[in-house]
């Protein structure tokens, strides 16, 4: 056993070290300092980190993963802090590398519509960037005015937009990774693919396990010309499903296709007034976007479809005014439902849509079980639900009474062949359902992914793959459809 | 217009599947040879075997684990056995005005899902629909220890693990041996059309540039003889505004071109010599190395026969920021396929093949000396 006082000395010897890479104003080690990166977006989980470096170039950043590395020191790495599933938890006895300082657009490349970015440039900052070129950064999370590149890469990050334009993975073409051990490493290319293995893929969404994305080389788009959008309202949930169902099956492919029940339609309608008929069980928005006359041809057609399928209304936003207030709405859901509720808990399972109607059925059973509201949030087109359970943390017990909910909710998404999450990642939050939703196998086979990287288990440990043995624990709780899983693990 | 699809969304029957599960006997087969370190080659319908390095290795065929196992159009998601005909996919998805977007090559009636996956091939509408890869949402496969593993899942988002089914894309089997994919579908376009202009090879290129620049339903971009080729894909009025703001000719035999440029049976294709296949920027410039080339991807794909030495394609490619990889050589090729790669990439190439395949025993070197 190491002795505190080794610690204090170690952890002084590694500041100092680290100060001589980055400078005294880019090492914190005072609490108050700290306490700022004590959480990311997850808030119910804190923790202090041992220290926060902030680098401010490649060289610096190899070199801090060089010195913890040689110290066998964890480090997190944390963009913005924006994520929601506690990817960015401080360690206590580790480095948090904060890569806010690396935040320039290196170039924009109008012809190649590509833009080289550093990781701590903001999602936003690059559509905002080259607009006046006429493109723009496809991915829009709903944070994309705070949230990191850097960020979106390591969870993924999808947004209203993704049925048609897809995850980060599919508008990145290139990155420049430091490996644990200060390495640097370009994986994929200025091509549309590259030789060997497809890191790129792997590294994407790999939550800070595996490397430190330090350069981010995205795709850009051309803006369409024309985005319209159609609103309809439905006295019965199924009914929304099926017209969200019956839009694909048509064969349109809208830009985004959200969905909102009757609790969230009343939370924005207080909150931001977007005109949502807020006697509806619930609304859907369909955004078509294309040249003039393909969005021409598609938004009657969309229209008639919500209409067969049993619309109580339907309203076409005739101008950028209006489809904005339409969007209002749908975005400021999450700040209208914790506007009428202390806390809320945000759930990001993904089922397979023609699942919906059970899922929300059972949420609502769920929902009554355990005393606590959940308003249902969901980008309808590619099946990502956001139930948010309300709840209040202040009352003793109830944030564990609303994780257990959340488990049971993410359970159900995989009962019904779906996932756990969709786009906010696995972090520490995730742990437990992560079980029911991989066998054992499955699991050693991620952790000796993870080996291939890191061997010594040093970028952000103990995050986004249960061990087995965590997985008993979990199992010990819960039996699952009369089986106790992961049975082949020996018990204590 | 409208009415054809009104009906068919809401009918999601269970999936008659035909076809046969051999999965036991694969993992059986694969738990052996890793028991005995007995190397594998592994064969789906053989239509791709001159891609990637020479394996020697017992043949692990996989081409009888067939069956399409769930379609369900309204949810863009088909999920295959490995053995599965491509052919027998596309009709299954043409019957719902569906396709995969990613226009996989066949090179042969008897290609199948596992292969396409494994060697992550993707026809001309890549730049604009996505590749393989972007299409992979779940893998099932069988790793060199002979444990049959899921990733990923048939739905479109998620997150949860590593991306091992995107992994597994373009592995060549020396990760795994894929049994079962979901692919991501996507519908079909209402109308397709394709203009032709007759241009030189440069203007082309800067022609292909500048439309890949604007938001219009283009769905295939290629230049071969003198000729640019412009695929449009959408709905009727969209494609007739595009067409009309672009001029040219319309091409008759378009839909036919694209066929051939994705089943390598255009005239170019007909030669004796080696084929280089080099995937760089859309921008980059010609890799004046002399010999025949055919554009496609806009400018990013590009097809070359010449006599370089593999060296010089390589550092040829690399140079503009792409790679070269010595698609289907002519006759036995000395060296290795694909352009090499740096450290520390390559050491994570290897410790990953080990991760996978303890004992190197899936297809070992088709990708690299020892992956």
């Amino acid at each position: 056993m190491v002795a505190a006082t080794e610690i204090i000395d170690s952890s002084e010897q590694l500041a100092t070290e680290l100060v001589s890479i980055v400078g005294a104003d880019a090492v914190l080690t005072e609490t108050e300092t700290l306490r700022p990166f004590e959480c990311d977006g997850l808030t119910a989980y804190r923790e202090l980190p041992l220290m926060v470096v902030l680098p401010s170039s490649i060289s610096q950043v190899q070199d801090v993963m060089k010195a913890c590395s040689n110290r066998k020191v964890p480090v997190v790495t944390r963009g913005a802090g924006t994520g929601l599933s506690g990817g960015a938890l401080p360690l206590p006895n580790g480095v948090l590398l904060s890569l806010t300082r690396m935040n320039d657009i290196l170039e924009v490349d109008v012809a190649a519509r590509t833009a080289r970015v550093q990781p701590g440039v903001t999602n936003l900052s690059i559509s905002d960037a080259v607009r006046h070129l006429g493109f723009y950064y496809a991915p829009d999370p709903s944070s994309q005015i705070a949230c990191s590149i850097g960020g979106n890469v390591a969870e993924n990050s999808g947004g209203v937009h993704c049925l048609k334009y897809g995850l980060t993975v599919h508008n990145i073409l290139q990155l420049k990774v430091v490996t644990v051990d200060g390495q640097l490493m370009t994986v994929g290319s200025e091509g549309l693919d590259s030789p060997g293995f497809d890191l790129l893929a792997l590294m994407t969404g790999s939550e800070g396990m595996l490397g430190v994305v330090v350069e981010v080389l995205v795709k850009l788009l051309p803006i369409p010309p024309v985005a319209q959008v159609v609103m309809a309202a439905f006295d019965r949930v199924e009914n929304a499903g099926d017209a969200v169902a019956a839009v694909i099956g048509a064969g349109i492919l809208p830009a985004g296709l959200e969905m909102m029940d009757n609790y969230a339609i009343s939370a924005v309608e207080d909150f931001v007034h977007a005109g949502y008929p807020v006697d509806a069980a619930a609304i859907l928005l369909c955004e078509l976007d294309g040249t003039a006359e393909e969005v021409a041809d598609q938004i009657g057609e969309v229209e008639e479809i919500f209409r067969t399928q049993g619309a109580m209304g339907t309203w076409v936003a005739e101008d950028a005014e209006t489809r904005d207030r339409f969007w209002s709405g749908r975005k400021a859901a999450f700040p209208a439902v914790g506007r009428i509720s202390p806390d809320y808990y945000c759930i990001d399972g993904t089922i397979p849509r023609r699942e919906l109607g059970r899922v929300l059925v059972r949420t609502a059973e769920l929902s009554k079980e355990f005393g606590l509201r959940v308003a249902n949030v969901f980008h309808a087109g590619d099946g990502n639900l956001h139930p948010l359970i309300l709840y209040d943390a202040n009352n003793e017990g109830e944030l564990e009474k609303t994780e257990e909910l959340g488990n049971q909710i993410l359970e159900l998404c995989v009962e019904v062949g779906g996932t756990v999450t969709g786009e906010h990642g696995v972090g520490v939050e995730k742990l437990r359902p992560m079980c029911l939703q991989f066998e054992d196998a499955v699991l050693e086979q991620f952790h000796q992914v993870k080996a291939a990287l890191d061997p010594d288990t040093l970028l952000n440990p103990g995050k986004a793959v249960p061990t087995l043995a965590r997985c008993a624990e979990f199992g010990a709780m819960h039996v699952h459809k009369g089986n106790l899983p992961h049975s082949n693990l020996e018990r204590f | 217009m409208f009415t054809r699809a009104i009906y068919r969304i809401v009918i999601l029957r269970d999936f008659d599947v035909v076809g046969t599960d051999v999965s036991g006997e694969l993992v059986k087969a694969v738990k052996a040879a890793y028991q005995n370190s007995e190397k594998l080659r592994i064969r789906g319908g053989g239509t791709k075997s001159f891609y990637g390095n020479p394996v020697i290795g017992t043949t692990l065929d996989v081409s009888e684990h067939t069956g399409i196992t769930s379609y369900e159009p309204s949810e863009l998601v088909i999920t295959a056995r490995a053995g599965t005909r491509l052919s027998e996919i596309e009709k299954v998805v043409a019957e719902e005005r569906q396709i995969l977007a990613f226009e996989p090559p066949w090179f042969g009636e008897d290609a199948t899902l596992g292969g396409t996956i494994a060697c992550g091939f993707s026809g001309p509408r890549r730049p604009f629909a996505g590749s393989a890869r972007d299409f992979v949402l779940g893998i099932n496969c069988i790793n060199g220890k002979g444990e049959y593993l899921s990733f990923g899942g048939q739905v479109i988002k998620n997150v949860a693990g590593y991306d091992v089914s995107r992994l597994m894309v373009g592995a060549l089997g020396a990760l795994g041996v894929i049994c079962e994919a979901s692919l991501k579908v996507l519908p079909q376009p209402e109308v397709e059309t394709t203009r032709v202009l007759e241009l030189d090879k440069r203007a082309a290129h800067v022609e292909m540039v500048r439309l890949m620049g604007l938001p219009m339903p283009i769905s295939g971009l290629s230049h071969c003889a003198g000729l640019l080729r412009i695929r449009f894909s959408g709905t009727e009025n969209g494609v007739r505004a595009a067409t009309s703001e672009l001029g040219g000719e319309t091409d008759r035999d378009g839909a036919e071109y694209w066929q051939q440029l994705k089943e390598h049976q255009l005239n170019f294709f007909n030669r004796n010599q080696s084929l280089w296949r080099v995937s760089v920027s859309a921008t980059a410039p010609s890799l004046e190395l002399g010999g025949e080339c055919l554009l496609d991807w806009g400018g990013a794909l590009r097809w070359i026969y010449n006599d370089s030495s593999p060296e010089s394609m390589f550092d040829a490619a690399r140079r503009v920021g792409g790679h070269a990889t010595m698609f289907k050589p002519d006759s036995d090729w000395p060296t290795g396929r694909f352009a090499p790669i740096a450290e520390p990439a390559m050491g994570i190439h290897t410790r990953l093949k080990s991760a996978f395949d303890p004992k190197g025993i899936l297809n070992p070197g088709i990708l690299y000396g020892n992956c």
